[in-house]
């Protein structure tokens, strides 16, 4: 394939670049795979060879990394590598018929290269992009809003091997459509205020013990801030926003508490690998207001003392990166990252971003930092946990985008402020991802305690069958259930609000969700290993129409399994949209549910295909009697 | 004072640190599993030595052991768990003892009588998983593969060379070995590693010595795994 | 017991090579004792080559490698209340099996176009012959099976066990010794 065929002195010098870029670091190897796959291509096996020379590493190491994430490629995909997004509401707005196009046009069979190495074309799971879909990434960067006119561009300008930096800049123009704003999306906030007023919250008098252990350890001038800091956030009763809804002033306390030990230190980790199918508030976050994240993120490393912190940017956010990249620049040259932050002596931070490649399980805490050391992203066993033993077995704190967008907020108000907002149990605001079928999908921001029906009619939908809330690992909302509240004491949420209108088969909806996570189960343990592709094969089944009852009981017993046996929360949610669809619509599977006594996957008329061809009969039942078979 | 929990009722003595299956074990208790070696780190993969711990799953592997705890493992409803896991592995590979030099001797196949497997109950994948025999003394089949990795700690831990790594993701993960061409034969692997040694199923077999021990006096047609397999036996 | 309350057992051979049917043969002077309470109806044993509608038990050994296995194993299914498979090649395909990792069309190429030594070099195009599958399969596979006995092949006893556990109305177990899957 001579397109992807570079010298293997040209590949040397990428890899060298790069991994001199990265100090020869291997616990920086996902970006230092991702960097040369985005100079060569792929990663080649030479490239690898280098690779394993320069940074002293096994290959074993490399290329099971490297064969971990989805957006890695260790066999040429081309030099265009199109993937369009596979989310079902991708779905919903025609995905399938632009990939068709696409591939009819450039004359590309689905998930091959082209005979000529120029191009491939396939799917990936959910982009982040379902309010503007359908979606599609070519070489890791979006393009949304997808028409058959801009598929035709698209395969021209591929045709014609116009570099991608030439192509045109609306290609990649992704929308906010920010349709309510509340306290963070109209933040009225200068950067550094948050911080300044975290400082100057330290109390005059009196010199808590449990101060003595961060950045302004002995100054005189900023005592008691950081433990004061932390009182707000506990006061502000401020959770976890990435779904699971830990007290965030606790895991900052227990990270703060840990001990270190001698050369280590704190670690401040931002997870911004919005990877649940459905969910994309965590980009509009970064894209419009990455000053407030990051100065989050400085608070909490003002309040837990860490010096260093990360953001875990997913790869479909690739295109974000430099514009990130530009707002910390910016900070450092205002003192407000880096050495001395706000000119108080020994007050160190400055934030890295990792940029993922293509893994939904890195979003749980301890597989992100596995991630983050540059390896695969499997989750660890636990205990111990993070606070104590996370990057690099340093103590660490993980924390959604929008969380520390809101710790920022508290830090500039106050806890009590923010407590006031939302409810008794869920304090503050939400961000919702909404899309699916209705008028205006985007963000809104409401007071945790919105109803779903509230959530509907704001955005225009109607004759809405089902609400699937915080993702396929969330729960499926049907119409009786309408007056429940967003909040920790009813639905709790990552974010996502996908709707479903009564047009709309929620088995198919189902099946989608299983195939995701079939997808993206790591591989580690076997429940979830082999458990969801079993899964995915007992749908699959349905859909054929070779269901019965046998394979609802089959599915109930491979959801006790995944969930009592599973290593991690992907393993015990994965037949949460199954079971869900299940109890609230009955109806989508009996329809689908063709048979009443066992009936196999197997089908004989697949299962001759091959011979048929061959042989060039195609007699029905292979010439033999259905009454009786042969001889024995 | 001494430190005990109990395990289906009886009391197991534990130092700190232990973990459960460790303490188990000791005190000559079974528990199954197929990824825990007691010479390695724990994994935590397999699931297999599942047990319940105060009512709550957990894989006894990693799960250090302490005071008072009341852990559950022979019963019905954890060993059909158990069992479903095993069926699960028989039928993600391809598991054909009759011809399998590691027949009677293979930790998966004893683990699957010990639960009473009468079938893999699944459709199987059949997937197609090449062999590698590039290497003079040593066949990999990896048709047998239930990705335990205990051949990745030993060479990584024990030997110091890396020969094997788990690449790949979900239903496609699978055992990659330390050379370009990625074949044994040319690594530096030998039948004196560790790796060489630990395989619980029929993956790194020595080559030109198969069914050497007939049928009914191989090790597990002797005694079940669970006899055979209590620490300090 | 008189012959009318005798049940009706059924045999069958797929894509097996009757090594079970032969360790059947195995529980020896055992055969007496279960004449007392079964007889035969089709099997390699009398011959019958089809299932009368009412069998009690239908015993299966071998895979399903054609379509032909496919007609056999659904006729047993369709006449026989309980199913069981015996041995490894019914219950995982076995040994026939291990032609899956290939592709059915690569084996037939194989076989009669590129090697060596026959006459015409044309893939076997007889109507009497049946066609094969894609992939061999483990009999559960296609047809409801509600007991197994595994062994390759599994020993006389072992499967005078389960059957003498199924007559007396026991789910059938085997401990250490019997269950084999060698």
């Amino acid at each position: 394939m001579a397109l992807n065929e570079m010298h293997a002195e040209a590949v040397a010098g990428v890899v060298d670049r790069v991994v001199a870029r990265y100090r020869r670091d291997p616990s920086n190897m996902v970006q230092i795979l991702r960097e040369i796959q985005e100079a060569c291509d792929w990663i080649s096996p030479e490239a690898i060879d280098r690779l394993q020379a320069t940074l002293g590493v096994p290959r074993t190491k490399i290329e099971g990394v490297a064969g971990f994430y989805s957006f890695f490629y260790t066999e040429p995909r081309g030099k265009y590598r199109v993937l369009f997004s596979d989310n079902i509401t991708d779905r919903m707005l025609g995905n399938r018929a632009m990939m068709e196009r696409l591939c009819n046009s450039l004359w590309v069979e689905r998930g091959k290269v082209s005979e000529d190495g120029l191009v491939s074309v396939g799917k990936t799971a959910c982009t982040g992009m379902c309010d503007q879909g359908p979606a599609l990434l070519v070489n890791n960067y979006a393009i949304v809003g997808l028409t058959a006119e801009r598929i035709d561009q698209i395969a021209e300008l591929i045709r014609g091997k116009v570099p991608l930096a030439e192509w045109p800049a609306q290609f990649f123009k992704v929308e906010d459509n920010i349709r309510r704003a509340d306290l963070l999306l109209t933040a009225d906030f200068k950067p550094g205020d948050a911080l300044l007023a975290a400082r100057a919250r330290a109390p005059d008098e009196g010199l808590m013990a449990s101060n003595m252990r961060s950045w302004r350890e002995g100054l005189p001038s900023g005592i008691g801030g950081p433990a004061a800091t932390l009182d707000e956030i506990k006061r502000a009763n401020l959770r976890g926003r990435g779904g699971a809804g830990f007290t965030t002033g606790l895991k900052w306390e227990a990270c703060r508490n840990a001990p270190l030990k001698a050369g280590q230190r704190r670690i401040v980790v931002c997870n911004a690998d919005e990877g649940e199918p459905g969910t994309f508030k965590d980009r509009v976050l970064l894209s419009r207001h990455p000053d407030l994240v990051f100065e989050g993120m400085t608070v909490a490393a003002y309040a837990v003392g860490a010096t260093k912190g990360f953001v875990y940017l997913r790869g479909e956010y690739r295109y974000l990166l430099d514009h990130l990249n530009a707002v910390l620049a910016h900070r450092r040259r205002e003192k407000l990252l880096g050495e001395n932050i706000l000119g108080i002596p020994g007050a160190d931070f400055d934030i890295e971003i990792h940029v993922g490649a293509g893994a939904y399980v890195c979003g749980e805490e301890s597989a992100l930092i596995e991630s983050l050391e540059g390896k695969r992203g499997t989750p660890r066993n636990r205990p111990p946990f993070p606070v104590t033993n996370g990057y690099l077995d340093q103590p660490t704190i993980v924390n959604n985008v929008e969380t520390f967008a809101a710790a920022a907020m508290i830090a500039l108000k106050g806890g009590d402020w923010y407590a006031g907002i939302g409810t008794k149990h869920s304090a503050g605001t939400k961000i919702l991802s909404v899309s699916g079928d209705c008028e205006r999908p985007g963000i809104y921001e409401y007071p945790f305690g919105v109803s779903v029906r509230q959530v509907l009619e704001d955005c225009g939908a109607t004759e809405t069958q089902a609400v699937q809330v915080s993702g396929p690992s969330g729960i499926c909302v049907a119409e009786n259930e309408f007056d429940r509240i967003i909040g920790f004491e009813d639905i709790p949420t990552a974010g996502a609000f996908t709707i479903f209108n009564k047009t709309r088969d929620m088995f198919e909806v189902a099946r989608n969700y299983v195939h995701f996570f079939q997808h993206e189960s790591c591989g580690f343990c076997t429940p979830c290993r082999v458990g969801t592709s079993l899964l995915k094969n007992l749908m699959d089944k349905l859909h054929y129409g070779a269901g019965s009852p046998y394979d609802f009981s089959e599915i109930e017993k491979l959801n006790q399994l995944l969930q009592s046996m599973s290593h991690c929360g992907l393993g015990h949610t994965a037949c949460n949209p199954v079971l869900d669809t299940i109890a609230k619509f009955r109806p989508a599977y009996e329809k689908r549910m063709n048979q009443q006594d066992f009936t196999p996957a197997f089908d004989l008329d697949r299962a001759l295909a091959a011979a048929r061809q061959m042989t060039g009969r195609d007699d029905a039942a292979a010439h033999l009697s259905t009454e009786h078979g042969g001889a024995a | 004072m001494s430190l005990t929990f109990t395990l289906d009722g009886k009391t197991i003595p534990f130092t700190e640190g232990q973990t459960i299956i460790q303490a188990a074990g000791a005190a000559g208790v079974f528990i199954p599993h197929l990824c825990y070696h007691p010479e390695f780190k724990p994994h935590g993969s397999c699931k297999l030595c599942t047990v319940k711990v105060n009512g709550r799953h957990t894989a006894s592997c990693t799960m250090r052991a302490s005071a008072g705890m009341v852990v559950e493992s022979e019963t019905e409803e954890i060993n059909a768990e158990r069992r479903a896991l095993t069926q699960m592995l028989f039928v993600e590979g391809n598991h054909f003892c009759p011809s399998c030099e590691k027949s009677g001797n293979c930790q998966l196949q004893a683990t699957a009588y010990h639960l009473g497997m009468m079938s893999p109950h699944y459709d199987h994948f059949f997937p197609s998983r090449p062999v590698d025999a590039s290497h003079p003394e040593v066949l990999l089949d990896f048709n047998r593969c239930i990705l335990c990795s205990l051949c990745v700690r030993a060479s990584r831990d024990v030997d110091g060379k890396n020969v094997f790594a788990l690449s790949g993701r979900g239903i496609r993960t699978h055992l990659i070995v330390n050379a370009k061409s990625g074949q044994l034969g040319d690594t530096d692997f030998t039948l004196d590693d560790k790796a060489a040694q630990v395989c619980p199923v029929g993956v790194i077999l020595k080559k030109r010595q198969g069914f050497a021990v007939p049928i009914g006096e191989r090790k597990y047609d002797k005694a079940p795994i669970s006899d055979t397999m209590t620490e300090g036996k | 017991m008189t012959a009318k309350n005798k049940l009706k057992v059924a045999t069958t051979s797929l894509a097996g090579c009757f090594g079970c049917h032969m360790s059947f043969l195995d529980i020896d002077e055992r055969l007496f004792t279960l004449l007392e309470h079964i007889e035969f109806d089709r099997s390699p044993l009398t011959d019958i080559k089809t299932c009368s509608p009412d069998c009690d038990i239908g015993i299966i050994e071998g895979g399903l490698c054609n379509a032909e296995n496919v007609h056999v194993l659904r006729e047993f299914r369709k006449n026989c209340k309980i199913l069981i498979a015996m041995g490894a090649c019914a219950i995982n395909g076995g040994l026939p099996a291990q032609r899956n990792h290939l592709p059915l069309t690569t084996i037939l190429e194989e076989v009669y176009h590129t090697s060596p030594g026959l006459a015409n070099g044309m893939i076997p195009n007889d109507p009497e012959l049946p066609l094969p599958l894609n992939k061999v399969h483990p009999i559960h596979e296609v047809v409801k099976i509600d007991y197994f006995i595994p062994g390759c092949p599994p020993s006389g006893d072992a499967i005078w066990k389960v059957l003498t556990d199924l007559l007396a109305g026991r789910e059938p177990e085997l401990g250490h010794g019997l269950m084999h899957y060698d």
